[in-house]
């Protein structure tokens, strides 16, 4: 393997693409959202059981390729048992160390997320990694609308 | 009989002439595309990417570059020199287009910005003029989104009906579901010649000839099949042929729309606009003969310039031995591809021109693109714009290698073992 590629499919992502956790729809009440990229058609469905702001389950299905399966997988491992208002931290952090240039994101908070920084040298790949946090962050403010990358 | 044993007797019979035959020298045509000769991250680059679009060769380079470094100027307008001089170019173009569909006139070959556009021109013009409420518009399973929204927005807004030819699990089209779809409420028939997604080429003659019994017209996509095949449009008897310059080898942002005669003359214009007018007052304006009534505005003058150059370069090698050459480069591709365990064929037609698309087990295609590239190996992976198709094969996505005339044997080496390493990679 190249070394860009291995920086991209690092272990963990291979193995949370095969083995997605919480890869399932929720019961009972749940806000979920629908995100999409009509560029590749990778689909997915973030759902969310809150509890006063915390996140007490999170769950997704789809279908996408290695990184976007791998980052749904990764992020609702992240955000069980925290604040809305965390997972939103989460998102601006996740987000700028992938699409800009001066990455000024919290590498301490992000933890084991940062293993997608690969992915911002692959900027047609930049979506497949956001595609779930995009679609969790319209899942918390469960407008019900499906999210699209475009 | 086999390729193998048709040669080998060949050999022993004529070896001088089979040999001649038999060679396409590739080589040589691969120096006539500069970008073709360049590394990508420090791999040679396999491009085989061709129905997304073709790559250029230096005549067209050229043409484009001595249109606007000698002849620039604007086109049936001016009164001196330079606007002579481009209009002449731009006519010549026309005129060779009209040979290179075998079209009766050259009035019949109209300037649009691709296959796209042409779709749009006549679904809009021809569509709004003649169909009606309850008529019905047939396409098929496979087509690309250019052939199949254009229909839908039509029928959305004069309450017509769209109705889909399917297609069999080897991706070919049910001609008798055709048949049955054909009726008196049928008004127009929009099919593609080949497929973008899956390679199938149409018998479009035979469905043609069907549809024409009821006095149906017929849209002919040629956006895959152009660049690959001859196309005669008298011996297809086709009402409407399109095709795209850029998959032609030629400028992007520049196509043809052919239309015959008959039809052309009694649609209204497309868009309005300089050129296509032969008189305007506040009162009433008349409209320009064909083709200007439908060229509305400076057209893409250098495109026009660079397409002719292209359709040029490609009539003196010639679309039957590209064809050859581009048939045995499929087989040899199918062949290899197929000897991959894991590997599934999308689109497995008896009839097929220059496109491979597969699925590799659980491996999403954007993964395979991505392995391939870094490589320097070019593939389309997604829906090809074809988002029915997927939904037919069941797969979200496929990866598609598409070939041209100068891609080689040891392209598809290349591409085989990238595919391995894919698997590596994901294993």
């Amino acid at each position: 393997m190249t070394s860009d590629l291995k920086e991209l499919y690092q272990e963990l992502i291979l193995d949370h693409s095969k083995s997605p956790r919480n890869f399932h729809a929720l019961k009972g009440t749940h806000r979920k959202a629908e995100g999409y990229n009509p560029l590749c058609g990778d689909r997915i469905t973030v759902y969310l059981q809150l509890d006063g702001g915390v996140i007490k389950d999170i769950g997704f299905e789809g279908s996408g390729c290695a990184i976007s399966k791998a980052s749904s997988s990764m992020m609702t491992v992240s955000l069980k048992g925290k604040t809305a208002a965390e997972a939103r931290d989460f998102f601006e952090n996740f987000h700028s160390m992938l699409t800009e240039r001066d990455k000024s994101f919290d590498k301490e908070k992000l933890g084991k997320l940062t293993v997608f920084q690969g992915v911002s040298e692959f900027p047609v790949r930049v979506k497949c990694a956001t595609l779930a946090w995009h679609t969790l962050r319209a899942a918390l403010e469960s407008d019900g609308q499906t999210v699209s990358t475009e | 009989m086999s390729r193998g044993e048709g040669s080998l007797v060949a050999m022993k019979k004529k070896p001088v002439r089979e040999k001649k035959k038999a060679s396409f020298d590739v080589e040589k045509y691969r120096r006539d595309f500069p970008l073709l000769n360049q590394k990508v991250y420090g791999k040679q680059l396999v491009y085989l990417d061709n129905a997304a679009t073709t790559q250029k060769p230096q005549v067209v380079i050229d043409a484009v570059t001595r249109y606007y470094s000698a002849e620039n100027a604007n086109i049936h307008r001016g009164i001196h020199y330079l606007s002579q001089k481009a209009t002449d170019a731009y006519d010549e173009s026309r005129d060779k287009i009209q040979r290179f569909l075998g079209a009766r006139n050259w009035r019949e070959i109209i300037f649009v910005r691709g296959a796209t556009e042409g779709i749009n021109l006549v679904a809009q013009s021809y569509g709004r003029k003649f169909l009606k409420e309850g008529d019905e518009v047939i396409i098929s399973a496979m087509e690309h989104h250019s052939n199949i929204v254009p229909w839908q927005i039509l029928c959305e807004e004069i309450g017509a009906r769209l109705r889909v030819i399917p297609i069999n699990d080897r991706g070919e089209l049910l001609l008798g579901e055709y048949e049955k779809l054909l009726n008196k409420r049928t008004r127009f028939v929009s099919i593609t010649q080949m497929s973008n997604a899956l390679g199938t080429i149409n018998p479009v003659k035979r469905m043609i000839e069907m549809a024409h019994r009821t006095g149906v017209p017929v849209l002919v996509d040629g956006a895959q099949s152009a660049p690959h095949l001859a196309v005669d449009v008298q011996d297809l008897d086709c009402d409407f042929f399109v095709f795209s310059g850029h998959k032609i080898y030629g400028p992007t942002g520049i196509g043809v729309l052919y239309g015959k005669t008959e039809w052309l003359e009694r649609m209204p214009p497309y868009q309005g606009g300089g050129d296509m007018i032969s008189r305007v007052s506040f009162e009433k304006t008349l409209y320009n003969k064909i083709p200007f009534k439908f060229e509305a505005g400076t057209p893409h003058i250098e495109g026009v310039i660079g397409l002719g150059a292209a359709i040029y370069y490609l009539t003196k090698i010639g679309l039957g031995k590209i064809a050859a050459y581009e048939a045995e480069l499929l087989a040899y591709a199918t062949e290899k591809l197929s000897s991959i365990s894991g590997l599934r064929l999308i689109g497995t037609a008896k009839e097929k021109a220059s496109i491979v698309s597969f699925v590799l087990g659980e491996i999403h295609a954007h993964d395979i693109g991505t392995v391939l590239d870094q490589q320097g190996i070019a593939i389309r992976a997604g829906h090809h714009c074809a988002m029915p198709v997927m939904d037919r094969f069941q797969v979200p996505a496929t990866a598609r290698a598409s070939l041209a005339f100068y891609n080689r044997k040891e392209d598809i080496d290349t591409l085989e073992r990238g595919i391995n390493k894919a698997f590596e990679v994901f294993k």
